[in-house]
């Protein structure tokens, strides 16, 4: 074992207060932001399963005509990312509408048609909600183009309570990022002051501040890894309690299929609070040391 | 003072003053000390001994002059190269500075490990250290737990262990009984005996005694009062 990690190691055991309450605030740092990474990952999930992979139709303004098709055809062509675009101009939709309702008296009072004229687009690829509300934007910004609807209408209104808890996931992860931050960058300076005469000893027997410095980095960066791996067990652990008490109670009757973290998100939360302990020693260090 | 140029001074001071708030701790020293001497540095307390190793490992700077350890000046060593300069000495300290949360052999092995020794060698080492200082029983204790004479053969064992040219010793002896102190007074020795240059201050007369061959610099109020060769 290398000597730093092995010194690490001691310098953990015998702070062990203090660094099991870093190692549990930055825990709990970490639970808190891969609950919502977890909410964010299957709700996103089950948003791209509704919206039937990357589908939308592009409903065109009154004062389209017939000859403007091929022009606007080519440009959105040229957006690329365009496997499918098939023209349904309004009298076909009705004609469809009509065949899917035929019972109803409704359409027989209809003055005119009030659809309008629109393309169905299929994305080639797409890999996230949204690569679709992006490339949506994109074709919204054509001035014959009225609307741009990908999914159901309800779906944009869940999108937008989507959004609004995306943006409240990323405050408090922010500020549970902070909070971790501050707590490991005061222990390493505890830690540092606790061992005044340590360091003392080791500048005058000539070792170089690299030396010097070394134990508390791979102290941080333990104290991160460890922490983050203890955040994602908590929520793993419960994560399981959860989903077996569902499969007895709930799931009979509704399917929710809530799946754990995907690996590359686990590492990395793992890379983040190992990032977050070694930041915070770097932080407090370079206040200490000049 | 005459400073003649000798052919293998290690330290040298040109008019080195220290001031602490203005007030001189040291005064126009002027001092030139061969390789393997053995100097032994007496005085009142309070005389400026204790700065006078202190501006040689640069644990503290001068005001005026200059110092040249080895050929070195130390005005001019940067923050980068003072380990280097450091790994030089062997220090023992009047406070002995152990680590108190350390075993002695960690305590011990510090000093190689600064110097980036590889562990195969540094295991090796201070174990031989501390079978000379007869600490190679209590390796695993921990510093409180040791007596005052055995704590300051901890550190004479640290100050050994690096193999440094120059051994600087402050108040060795101070706290410590008779027979305690002629231990570690004779470890030094033994090491002066390798080839070491070594610098005791101490107050206590009583040291001069028991020294080898070598050269007593008396120093009151910052300025070197005397000098003798001890026979
Ligand atoms: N860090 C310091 N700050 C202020 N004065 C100091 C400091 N260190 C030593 N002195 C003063 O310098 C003088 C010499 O001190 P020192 O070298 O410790 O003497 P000695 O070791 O001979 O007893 C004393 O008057 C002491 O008070
Ligand atoms: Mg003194």
């Amino acid at each position: 074992m290398s000597p730093f990690i092995k010194k690490a190691l001691t310098d953990i055991r015998l702070n062990r207060f203090l660094n099991l309450v870093t190692i549990f605030t930055i825990s709990l740092s970490i639970l808190v932001v891969s609950v919502f990474l977890l909410f964010f990952e299957n709700a996103g999930r089950v948003i791209e399963a509704w919206n039937q992979g990357g589908r939308a139709m592009i409903y065109l303004k009154d004062d389209f005509t017939m000859d403007m098709l091929p022009e606007l055809k080519e440009r959105i062509n040229g957006l690329g990312n365009v496997q499918g675009l098939v023209f349904i101009s309004k009298d076909e939709a009705l004609d469809r509408l009509k065949k899917e309702i035929s019972s109803s008296s409704f359409l027989k009072t209809l003055q005119g048609n009030p659809l309008p004229d629109a393309l169905e687009i299929k994305m080639k690829s797409y890999n996230s909600l949204e690569e679709v509300e992006a490339f949506a934007e994109k074709i919204k910004a054509i001035e014959i183009v009225e609307d741009v609807e990908y999914g159901q209408g309800w779906l944009g209104k869940f999108l937008k309570i989507f959004n609004l808890f995306k943006i409240t996931g990323y405050a408090m992860c922010g500020l549970f990022f902070l909070v971790a931050l501050f707590i490991t960058s005061n222990t390493v300076r505890l830690a540092f002051y606790s061992r005044k005469l340590e360091v003392e000893v080791m500048r005058l027997v000539g070792a170089t501040e690299t030396f010097i410095k070394a134990p508390f980095y791979v102290e941080g960066l333990l104290q991160g890894f460890i922490g983050g791996i203890l955040g994602l067990v908590i929520l793993l652990i419960t994560y399981l309690m959860f989903s077996s008490g569902m499969t007895q109670g709930v799931s009979s009757y509704i399917y929710f299929d809530i799946r754990f973290l995907s690996m590359k998100t686990i590492g990395l939360i793992i890379f983040v609070s190992t990032f977050l302990g070694w930041f915070g020693c770097y932080l407090s260090l370079k206040q200490i040391l000049r | 003072m005459n400073p003649e140029i000798k052919k293998n001074s290690i330290i040298r001071l040109f008019n080195v003053s220290k001031r602490y708030n203005g007030k001189f701790a040291l005064k126009d020293i002027n001092l030139d000390i061969e390789q393997g001497e053995f100097i032994f540095i007496s005085g009142p307390s309070g005389a400026g001994k204790s700065t006078l190793l202190k501006v040689l490992y640069l644990a503290e700077k001068v005001s005026e002059g200059q110092i040249l350890i080895d050929g070195m000046n130390l005005a001019r060593i940067s923050a980068s190269r003072l380990p280097l300069l450091r790994r030089r000495f062997g220090m023992v300290f009047q406070d002995f500075k152990l680590i108190p949360n350390r075993t002695v052999y960690e305590n011990v092995a510090l000093v190689l490990e600064a110097a980036g020794e590889k562990p195969g060698y540094i295991r090796k080492k201070v174990m031989q250290v501390l079978r000379t200082t007869e600490m190679d029983k209590k390796a695993k204790s921990l510093p409180p737990a040791l007596s005052g004479g055995e704590q300051q053969r901890v550190a004479v064992a640290r100050a050994l262990v690096g193999e440094p040219s120059i051994i600087l010793a402050d108040e060795p002896t101070g706290s410590l009984d008779a027979k305690s102190a002629q231990a570690v007074l004779d470890f030094i020795m033994e090491y002066h005996k390798k080839g070491a240059t070594v610098l005791i201050a101490s107050h206590n007369l009583h040291l001069l005694e028991s020294s080898v061959r070598g050269r007593n610099i008396e120093i009151t109020e910052g300025i070197i009062k005397r000098t003798a060769t001890m026979l």
